[in-house]
């Protein structure tokens, strides 16, 4: 990929950003914030790529793997947080009687 | 172009546009646990096209998937553990926690790459790329370890193991805070000029500036704090993404930057708070204590909790205000056994939620449906506040700055212009509080001193505790 359509990716990338969430309810604000936090653990492709390319550099795999560790910390437990958040919402149906 | 290659694209490209529905459909209630499984769906599929394209091409090595079985096992884990164990009254510095490690991974991504340059497979050295190069390692690691740091100190200063210090409230912190923005920026020009150990300044430098912007923030500003944080997280993958190369790191990064921007502005309006005043301000009790906050109570009117349940019983139509305090004393469920008896009474009881009740937009929400509170039976600010004037009880739990009315009447008040719940238009409004302590912004509450308020002292949940007892005892909700 060249930079300038890296940068071409960013821009595009962004805008989708600020059209996706026009109008959010504030009861969602911190379950999407939660959410949208698991999902910059992307980093994670990252810390791969960086463990496959190493080839053999020992340090440079271990880099990798605490990086690996630390996104996988923040993709897991985001998305199992905000699962937990959500099935709150969800549960309203059987409430009523 | 290859069988590979044409895979991961094509999984790219679906794991986009799976993240940008997730993204979209979290932002409403009905979609959001489905879009929240869509994003997990989406995270796992693009790991999967990764892999399997470093599987079709150039293979990946024992001593990899070891490293990378091992770091995944142990992230997990602990995420996991982490998120199923975590109470929900603390999940703001749970995902300030979480955002941080975020950056911590980008940081170390684009340290491992600075230290070690790894083969990309281009052997074609030309300087304009090896100036991206530097200049993406440098963002990803000024913005990685902003984030880290200042997340790490605003989930400890939510936690209470980190208060505010002195100094941070006085101009030093600007002169503090300018000096290590200009390192930053001298050990960003020094990598670019080759001098690749000035890396550790610009880690060292950036991490500082987290701290040192984070620090001075008070307690009820750190949602916007969080916010700001976790768009930074994002601008962080993004940058990653150009140190690696990869496309849908730089797509999902700049997805979550800018939606994490727009959330912060959201929340900041419904705070009336604007972004600069919360980043720049410093804490807004520092402030406000110079300005009016000092003002005496004059006309104080204390009641037992035999009066309020009396008062009660003869309502027809009671709403809640919880607040912070309600969370704090772990109340919340003791709450919704008051209102299941008021309702058996044939009492219309509705939770008048501000939209910065709890510590966290929307954290209030989770906390009643926690408590099994029908979701119908909570009422934004703008549609509860014309039903104000036809209530006859309005119970304060825990609340205080937003059912202020200085906010409207006063407009000296530092408060002015927040949008508050107008309680005070109810026949009678009960305020459960521990003492007369002021709120988070250490400002007087004019409410306290109306005559139709009463002031029940006592812990929320004692106090509600207390209440049931006495409803009880007037064969409330008996039936």
């Amino acid at each position: 990929m060249s930079f300038i359509s890296l940068l071409w990716v960013l821009l595009l990338g962004s805008l989708l950003g600020l059209e996706l969430i026009g109008k959010v309810p504030p009861t969602l604000h911190t379950p999407l914030m939660s959410g949208a936090n698991a999902i910059s653990g992307i980093t994670m492709l990252a810390a791969l790529t960086l463990i496959v390319k190493a080839e053999g550099n020992v340090p440079l795999l271990i880099i990798g793997s605490v990086s690996l560790g630390f996104a996988l910390f923040n993709v897991v437990g985001g998305f199992f947080v905000t699962d937990r958040m959500l099935a709150m919402f969800s549960r309203k149906p059987s409430n009523k009687k | 172009m290859n069988l590979p290659v044409i895979i991961k694209f094509v999984i790219d490209l679906l794991a986009v546009l799976l993240l940008a529905l997730g993204i979209k459909g979290l932002s409403k209630v009905k979609s959001a646990r489905d879009a929240n499984r869509l994003a997990a769906f989406a995270m796992s599929l693009s790991v999967v096209g990764l892999l399997s394209y470093y599987l079709g091409t150039s293979g990946i090595a024992i001593q990899s998937w070891i490293w990378i079985i091992i770091g995944s096992i142990i992230g997990s884990l602990f995420g996991a553990i982490l998120a199923k164990k975590v109470p929900m009254t603390s999940m703001p510095e749970t995902v300030a926690l979480f955002n941080g490690c975020g950056g911590m991974s980008s940081l170390l991504v684009a340290l491992g790459v600075a230290i070690f340059p790894i083969s990309s497979g281009q052997e074609n050295f030309d300087f304009f790329k090896s100036l991206i190069n530097e200049v993406s390692i440098s963002v990803s690691i000024f913005v990685g370890a902003i984030t880290f740091t200042g997340s790490i100190v605003a989930m400890a200063k939510l936690q209470g193991w980190l208060s505010t210090p002195g100094w941070t409230q006085s101009k030093v912190r600007h002169f503090v805070n300018i000096v290590f923005a200009v390192a930053s920026l001298i050990a960003f020009f020094d990598l670019i000029n080759g001098n690749t150990s000035s890396i550790w300044l610009l880690v060292i430098v950036s991490s500082l500036l987290g701290i040192g912007v984070t620090l001075p923030i008070g307690g009820a500003d750190m949602p916007v704090v969080i916010s700001l944080l976790n768009s930074y997280s994002g601008i962080a993958a993004a940058a990653a993404g150009f140190v690696v190369d990869s496309q849908l790191l730089i797509v999902a990064g700049a997805m979550v930057g800018a939606a994490g921007l727009i959330l912060t502005q959201v929340m900041c309006k419904g705070m009336n708070r604007s972004l600069v005043s919360v980043l720049f301000g410093g804490s807004l009790s520092a402030q406000s204590t110079a300005s009016s906050g000092s003002g005496e109570y004059t006309n104080i009117t204390s009641c037992s909790v035999e009066e309020c349940a009396l008062t009660l019983e003869a309502a027809n139509k009671v709403i809640i205000v919880p607040g912070y305090g309600l969370a704090v004393a772990q109340a919340q469920h003791t709450l919704r056994e008051v209102t299941k008896k008021l309702e058996q009474n044939g009492i219309e009881v509705v939770y008048a939620i501000h939209p910065v009740a709890g510590r966290m937009p929307g954290h209030m929400n989770v906390l009643l449906a926690e408590a099994d509170v029908p979701y119908e039976q909570l009422k934004e600010m703008d549609v509860v506040n014309p039903d104000f004037p036809a209530t006859d009880v309005v119970l304060v739990l825990g609340a205080n700055d937003v059912v202020n009315p200085q906010a409207k009447n006063d407009r000296s008040s530092p408060l002015y212009g927040m949008p508050v719940l107008d309680v005070q238009e109810a026949r009678t409004v009960f305020v459960i509080k521990r003492g007369m302590s002021a709120g988070y912004s250490g400002i007087k509450n004019d409410l306290f001193d109306l005559p139709n308020t009463s002031m029940v002292f006592g812990d929320a949940k004692k106090v509600l505790n207390d209440l049931i007892g006495e409803l009880k005892d007037l064969g409330v909700g008996e039936k």
